[in-house]
């Protein structure tokens, strides 16, 4: 098996999947810091209490709530988007892998890789109510 | 207390865990769950939420650098993910039917063994092993980068490397952590990596193994968005920090340092989950 091309391809997969890294992380990171202001600027209340678990409301657990509310300038909203994209992040980076090791013809990898991928699916859209 | 004030200080908080936690290693979201809960007095549940946000985020920066720079084995780190992943969708599952005291008690004891384990001395690179027919059959050999050109080496023992990635993944799953301490372990003591290549590996790992239990948990309502921004970009901006500065010797004291105060948190969490008051 010639083993240079392989490489090369592995070296090449490492950049593009720092990259991709880094900038969900970024991304991630702006969403949260934005929202955290509208938050802040709106809520100079007394803080929520924390002790007691109650859990957020509908809106703030799902996809589609996250996305409404973010989309109408709520802080908190903007806040779980961010929250999103960081879950978002290695997920993407999973759904990259599946591309890099198919270019590679490393079927092994293709299945082991899906496999994570199915995995993380699962418990992002697999409903736990 | 005003919100703002609050969040300004679980900012704080959390910088610092994260620039302790880089600087030596240990990584920030091990002490948030113990600093929201015992300082702040913030539901664990809550508080495991935003620690995992955190880590997510921490551990996808840093593998961003390490993976540009060869150190990652990405084959190792793939494969392991299988394991990690189911051990972190079950860890998640079984979180939501526990007592937080129970919870509590179960970190504490894991914060302490990190704490201890960070003292231990990592074994060697040995390259005269032979190589391994699993390892082989998986194309898990690689090389990485030394001072003196790429360094070749093999990769031993992955099914023994797998099953502790499980135990890794189910903590992660139920506390809210990184699991760094044991996928490290897996690698370097099991799987014979260099320590460089387990430690990045680790880190790119966490990431995926942090968003297979974050999914559950925010659709479960367990990531407020009001505790997991400040504890979000403190962390972050904690560790880049860290990054940044070489502090050389001072390391090692930083490292006690952080142990103690890590010992001192666990100890409190195991009180507190044992008289109920978590």
């Amino acid at each position: 098996m010639n083993i240079q091309p392989s490489l090369q391809a592995d070296q090449r997969m490492d950049q593009i999947m720092g990259f991709l890294l880094r900038t969900g992380v970024i991304l991630a990171a702006a969403l949260v810091f934005v929202g955290g202001v509208l938050f802040l600027v709106r809520h100079p209340l007394p803080v929520t209490n924390y002790r007691v678990f109650q859990g957020e409301p509908q809106e703030l657990r799902t996809v589609s709530g996250i996305i409404r509310n973010a989309f109408s300038w709520h802080g908190r909203g903007l806040i779980q988007l961010g929250v999103l994209v960081l879950i978002a992040t290695p997920v993407a980076r999973v759904i990259f892998s599946v591309f890099a090791f198919l270019y590679e013809r490393d079927w092994t990898y293709v299945a082991v890789t899906l496999l994570v991928l199915g995995l993380l699916l699962y418990s992002l859209l697999g409903g736990h109510a | 207390m005003h919100t703002l004030e609050f969040t300004l200080l679980v900012a704080l908080g959390s910088l610092l865990a994260g620039f302790l936690g880089s600087l030596t290693g240990l990584g920030g979201g091990v002490v948030i769950v113990p600093l929201l809960t015992v300082v702040f007095g913030v539901d664990i549940r809550y508080a495991i939420g935003a620690a995992l946000v955190s880590v997510i985020a921490t551990s996808s920066g840093a593998a961003a650098a390490y993976v540009r720079e060869g150190f990652s084995n990405v084959r190792v780190g793939m494969f392991l993910e299988i394991a990690t992943t189911i051990g972190a969708l079950v860890g998640a599952a079984v979180a939501l039917h526990l007592h937080a005291s129970i919870i509590a008690v179960i970190f504490g004891l894991v914060l302490i063994y990190s704490a201890v384990l960070s003292f231990r001395q990592h074994s060697s690179a040995a390259d005269t092993l032979a190589p391994d027919r699993i390892a082989s059959w998986l194309r898990m050999d690689s090389s990485y980068p030394t001072p003196d050109g790429p360094e070749k080496y093999h990769v031993r023992g992955v099914p023994f490397g797998f099953a502790l990635m499980f135990v890794a993944g189910v903590l992660s799953g139920l506390l809210g952590i990184g699991s760094g301490a044991v996928k490290v372990l897996a690698m370097d003591k099991a799987m014979k990596l260099p320590f460089k290549v387990s430690t990045t590996t680790s880190n790119f790992m966490i990431g995926v193994t942090a968003a297979a239990s974050a999914g559950i948990y925010l659709s479960r309502g367990y990531i407020d968005p009001g505790l997991a921004m400040p504890v979000m970009l403190g962390v972050l901006g904690g560790s880049l920090l860290g990054a940044r500065l070489l502090a050389g010797a001072a390391v090692k004291l930083l490292r006690i340092v952080f142990s103690v105060v890590m010992a001192a948190l666990a100890v409190e969490m195991i009180y507190s989950g044992l008289t109920g008051k978590i």
